[in-house]
Formats: structure tokens, C-alpha cells, sequence
């Protein structure tokens, strides 16, 4: 039981990231139609920024936890703006471009930006695994017992897991509000509909797509600064795997669709940690994306996404 | 001459081309303020291509499109991007096929369409986040707006039903709606009164008659239903084959051999018959 529960509780918080990063898939797919796989790569150029940012803070041993929060919490919002514009100079140089041209075309690029940032990082940060400080993993890696097990093992809540959760839930509702109550939102929903409509009806197309990948962005630079503090080491590829897995959550809940986001990547990051903790850690990633084939198959529109209805 | 007194909508010399296909050819008129002018023709004429080059969804290959406003300022259409059409020049459409935001509530629908006013009352969403009491404000007055205008059209107990759910007449007058929540100078219609029963086309008629004039408003009009076009209009022209062959009173247009010409020499002689006796077809 407290092992089930402790499998529970890191599930959900790779999960949470996963979700982080899914929602930008999901978001651009929504308004462009358009798979970003550049997304992933972004996520990795917020998690050294945000590693960047803790370097030149300094902190050491002796630190208080407050300041050590704080110092978090400074970080995530450099780091968000400072992702955030890279979201939107990728938008600009890459995809605007190619807007109104094949389908395949922003895709191509999207992978082609890809392979530019994978590289760009390499050379700038060098191909080595990069470490945060032991002093703040250290200090934040304490936490609170929530199952005593008999035979000595306890389910634990590390603060680590309750930031990266606790984050991932507070974003979750503020970009709920953001979508659904205010005029930014409905005129993303509008472009997602019917662009040229919306570009009729006074809506700055361009501007509000752009919006979107700024948002995608900032999400993801959360993403890759929980994955830094959570495992404490990042190198310049590891925006491949999690943007897979972030691109299978965004399928998995429904491409589109932004509670499917958030659901898909809980529910990949919970099969993916079951797995490894039942079954074994190297066929993980198989189960993941078996789950993934099974949801297409039986249910392709996703498991909260709309079926597209071909109106004649 | 004073700026009042000008059209709100002068084109000139205008030209579209689709490869070898000359839709509009040379096409001038213009659209008098306070007042509807209709643009009608047999199929193929070019009227839609007129529109929609009017409303910045086609760039004219030659020609000028000037849309003039009550305080002088005046616009060239033909070079301004699609959502400046609207915001800028207070120029609104509706498409001949409906093309609301399905998904989303009648309510929301008319928000979009005040997107811009908005946005600048919240200073770009960052002042809706912290709060300013300027942003609920707007936000509660658009939201007045947006009620005004589904009780002009009949709508306000289905506000936050799914627009796509409506039927169809009622998509229409929703899309009307929507296009007046941009608060136009002209607005354009394609086709109102398309698939419209005799109820709901009368319907059309008043609200249209009521609209016009209203804080200066002016409808240009395309349509073939010859009863309300007849009906509403205080101005026709007639397209053939791109190019204007007739334009005056419903009375002048009625009697003009041009356009009973045009209408004949296609096979739908039925329509002929209605231009000439100004009856429904």
C-alpha cells in the first residue's frame, strides 16, 4: 500500500509535467492546426535558463528555505519571460512565414527549429549533463511522511513534489480563467474556429496567434524549471523525450482540448511510473505509447476531445 | 461638399481577376450614408467578389474602395488588412453561407465582436488580471451591448446556448447581430434573407428597415429574394458579367430594359418576371 501510494504521488508529478508542456501542443494545434515540434525543445531551453538563473543567484548551504522559495519563484518568472520570447521570435521567424501555405510546410520548419535549438544549446552550454547546486536540491528535497509502512518503507511527499504540484494546479486554473472568462480567450477560441471570421469581426489574427506560443512558452519554461528542481540534472537533449511524451499526453486527452491536456499528461506520467514500479523500468516507455496506440484506435478524437464533424 | 453629405462607400475603377477570369471589370458606384443600397445581378455576376473585396478578404487587382465617415476621416480599403477593415474603417459582413463561431455561446459570439474595445479597456488582458474596476466596467457594458442586440434580434433567452444549435433563420439574425456588436458604419449582408421563410424574411425586412440610419448607419446589400430587395432598398445596382448595367430607384430598376435584358438572358425566367413586377420569386 505505501508503495502504490508513493508510486501514486511521483506519478502525478511527472505527470504534472507532462501536462505543462502538453497544453502548448495542444493550444497552437487548437488555433494553427499545426503540430509544434519545436515545443519540446523549448521546454529544454527554459529548464537552462531557469538552471542559468540559479547559478548566478548563488545559493549556498546556508540559505534559508524562505529565501530559497523566493529565489524559485523569481526564477520562474524570469524564466517564463525569458522563454516566452523565444516562443514568440520561433513564431515570428519560423511559422508566420509559411502561414497560408501547405500544411506540411510549418511542420517541416517545426522540426527543422527543432534540431536548431537541440544544436544551439549544445554548443553554447557543451553536450556534458549540467547539475543544479546540491545546496538548493538538498534543501528542498526534505518532505512529510504520509503512510508509515510496517515493514520501514514510507510513502513521502518530498517539497519538491508539492511546488512542482501545487504550481502545475495554480497555472491550470489560471489559464482555465484565461480561456474561458476573458476577451483574449474568446478571441483565441474564435480563431481556433473560423480565423478569417475572427480576423473579420476586428480580431488581430497574427497577434493573437502569437499570443498563444507566448503562453505555450511560458508553460513549458515551467515545465523544464520543476524538471531541473525535480531531478536535479538536464543536458541539452532531454526536450526530445519529454516533448514526445508531452505530444502523446496532448493526443492522448484530445488534441485541442485543454482539460485533455492536463489529463493525458497525469495519465502518461501514472502508467509510465506504475510501470517502471511493477512491471520494470525498461519497457516503460512501450507501455506509455501502447496505451496511446489503444486511445487510437478505439477512440481517436482523444479521450475529452470533440469528434470533427465534416458538415456537407 | 461637407463630409456629411459624402457616400460612406465610393469604388472606382475596381477590378478582380482570377487568372484569365475577369470577375469585376472597371466596377464604379457608391452607397449613400443612412441609407441601403442593394447590389443585385443574375448568378456569376461578380456581386459576392465585390464584397468581398470590399471587406478585405480579396485584394482588387485594380481600383479604389473609399469608405468616408461622418467626422471626414476616410480609408482606402483596398490596401488595409482584414480585422483593421473592421476596426478601423467600421466596416462589418455577413457571409452568403453562416459562418458563426459554432462552439461558442450566442453571448460570446457578440463578445468577440467586441474583442478590440475590449482589450483596450483592459490594457491587453494585463489589467483584467489585476483587477481594474475600468475592465468590469467595459466588460459589463459590452455584455449590455451584446443583450441589446439578441433582444433586436429575438435571441436573448438562448444567450448561452451553443450558436451552432440554432436554427437556421436564426443563425442568420445572430450573424447580423454580431456583425452590429462591431459597431459598423456600413455593413455589408451576402444573402440575408437565403433560405428564409416568408415569416422570417419579413422579419428580416423590419429589422433591417429599423437598422438603417440608426447612429448613422448604412447597409450595402446583396440578394436575389427580389421581394425584399425591392422592399428595403433606396438604391439598386445592377452587375452583369462584372460590370454595371443599371443603377437607380427600385421603380427605375424595375422599368430599365438593361435589366430585364440581363435577367432574361439567363434561364431563370422567373427572376426576370419578379425584377419587372417586384413580386417574390
Amino acid at each position: 500500500m505505501e508503495y502504490f501510494v508513493q508510486q501514486l504521488i511521483n506519478g502525478l508529478t511527472l505527470g504534472s509535467i507532462y501536462g505543462l508542456i502538453a497544453i502548448g501542443y495542444t493550444m497552437v494545434y487548437g488555433i494553427i492546426g499545426m503540430i509544434n515540434f519545436a515545443h519540446g525543445d523549448v521546454f529544454m531551453v527554459g529548464s537552462f535558463i531557469g538552471l542559468l538563473l540559479f547559478l548566478m543567484i548563488g545559493l549556498t548551504a546556508a540559505t534559508p528555505l524562505v529565501v530559497i522559495i523566493l529565489a524559485l519563484i523569481g526564477v520562474l518568472i524570469v524564466a517564463m519571460a525569458l522563454t516566452a520570447v523565444w516562443g514568440w521570435t520561433i513564431e515570428r521567424l519560423a511559422y508566420r512565414p509559411l502561414r497560408g501555405s501547405f500544411r506540411l510546410a510549418p511542420l517541416i520548419t517545426a522540426i527543422g527549429m527543432s534540431i536548431v535549438l537541440t544544436n544551439l544549446v549544445q554548443i553554447a552550454q557543451g553536450a556534458r549533463v549540467k547539475n543544479l547546486p546540491p545546496d538548493i536540491k538538498d534543501r528542498l528535497a526534505g518532505g512529510f511522511t504520509v503512510l508509515r509502512g510496517a515493514d520501514g518503507f514510507d510513502a513521502v511527499v518530498s517539497y519538491r513534489q508539492l511546488v512542482i504540484v501545487g504550481v502545475t494546479v495554480t497555472l491550470m486554473a489560471f489559464f482555465t480563467w484565461l480561456i474561458t472568462s476573458t476577451s483574449l480567450g474568446r478571441a483565441q477560441r474564435a480563431c481556433e474556429q473560423d480565423r478569417t471570421m475572427a480576423a473579420l469581426t476586428g480580431v488581430d489574427v497574427d497577434r493573437t496567434i502569437s499570443i498563444t506560443f507566448v503562453i505555450g512558452a511560458a508553460l513549458a519554461a515551467v515545465a523544464g524549471v520543476m524538471f531541473l528542481v525535480y531531478y536535479g540534472a538536464i543536458d541539452f537533449y532531454i526536450g526530445f523525450v519529454a516533448g514526445i511524451k508531452a505530444f502523446t499526453a496532448a493526443v492522448l486527452g484530445g488534441i485541442g482540448s485543454l482539460p485533455g491536456a492536463m489529463l493525458g499528461g497525469l495519465l502518461i506520467g501514472l502508467i509510465e511510473v506504475f510501470w517502471a514500479g511493477y512491471v520494470g523500468s525498461e519497457y516503460k516507455d512501450v507501455a506509455a505509447f501502447s496505451i496511446l496506440a489503444l486511445v487510437l484506435i478505439f477512440r481517436p478524437e482523444g479521450l475529452l476531445g470533440r469528434p470533427e464533424i465534416e458538415k456537407v | 461638399m461637407t463630409a456629411g453629405s459624402r457616400p460612406i462607400l465610393e469604388v472606382d475603377g475596381l477590378g478582380m481577376r482570377f487568372g484569365g477570369l475577369v470577375a469585376v471589370d472597371g466596377l464604379a458606384f457608391s452607397a449613400q450614408r443612412g441609407q441601403i443600397t442593394a447590389l443585385i445581378g443574375p448568378n456569376g455576376a461578380g456581386k459576392t467578389t465585390v464584397f468581398n473585396c470590399v471587406t478585405g478578404f480579396y485584394r482588387p487587382t485594380s481600383g479604389r474602395i473609399t469608405v468616408q465617415h461622418d467626422d471626414g476621416r476616410s480609408f482606402a480599403l483596398q490596401s488595409m488588412p482584414g480585422h483593421r477593415i473592421c476596426h478601423q474603417a467600421k466596416v462589418a459582413r455577413t457571409f452568403q453561407n453562416i459562418r458563426l463561431f459554432a462552439g461558442m455561446s450566442l453571448l460570446e459570439n457578440l463578445l468577440v465582436a467586441q474583442h478590440n474595445k475590449l482589450m483596450r479597456a483592459s490594457l491587453f488582458t494585463v489589467g483584467g488580471l489585476i483587477g481594474l474596476p475600468g475592465f468590469a466596467a467595459a466588460e459589463r457594458a459590452a455584455v449590455e451591448i451584446a443583450k441589446h442586440w439578441l433582444e433586436r434580434v429575438g435571441l436573448v433567452d438562448r444567450a448561452d446556448d451553443a450558436a451552432g444549435d440554432l436554427p437556421y433563420g436564426d443563425q442568420r439574425r445572430l450573424e447580423i447581430a454580431r456583425a452590429m456588436c462591431t459597431g459598423p458604419a456600413l455593413l455589408c449582408l451576402d444573402e440575408p434573407a437565403a433560405g428564409l421563410n416568408p415569416r422570417e424574411s419579413r422579419e428580416l425586412n423590419q429589422l433591417l428597415l429599423s437598422m438603417r440610419g440608426e447612429n448613422g448607419l448604412s447597409i450595402l446589400l446583396i440578394e436575389h429574394d427580389m421581394g425584399v430587395v425591392m422592399e428595403i432598398s433606396d438604391h439598386i445596382v445592377v452587375l452583369d458579367y462584372g460590370k454595371k448595367i443599371a443603377e437607380g430607384t427600385p421603380a427605375q430598376i424595375r422599368n430599365d430594359p438593361a435589366v430585364i435584358a440581363a435577367y432574361l438572358g439567363v434561364e431563370d425566367e422567373e427572376t426576370a418576371i419578379a425584377v419587372t413586377t417586384g413580386a417574390r420569386p
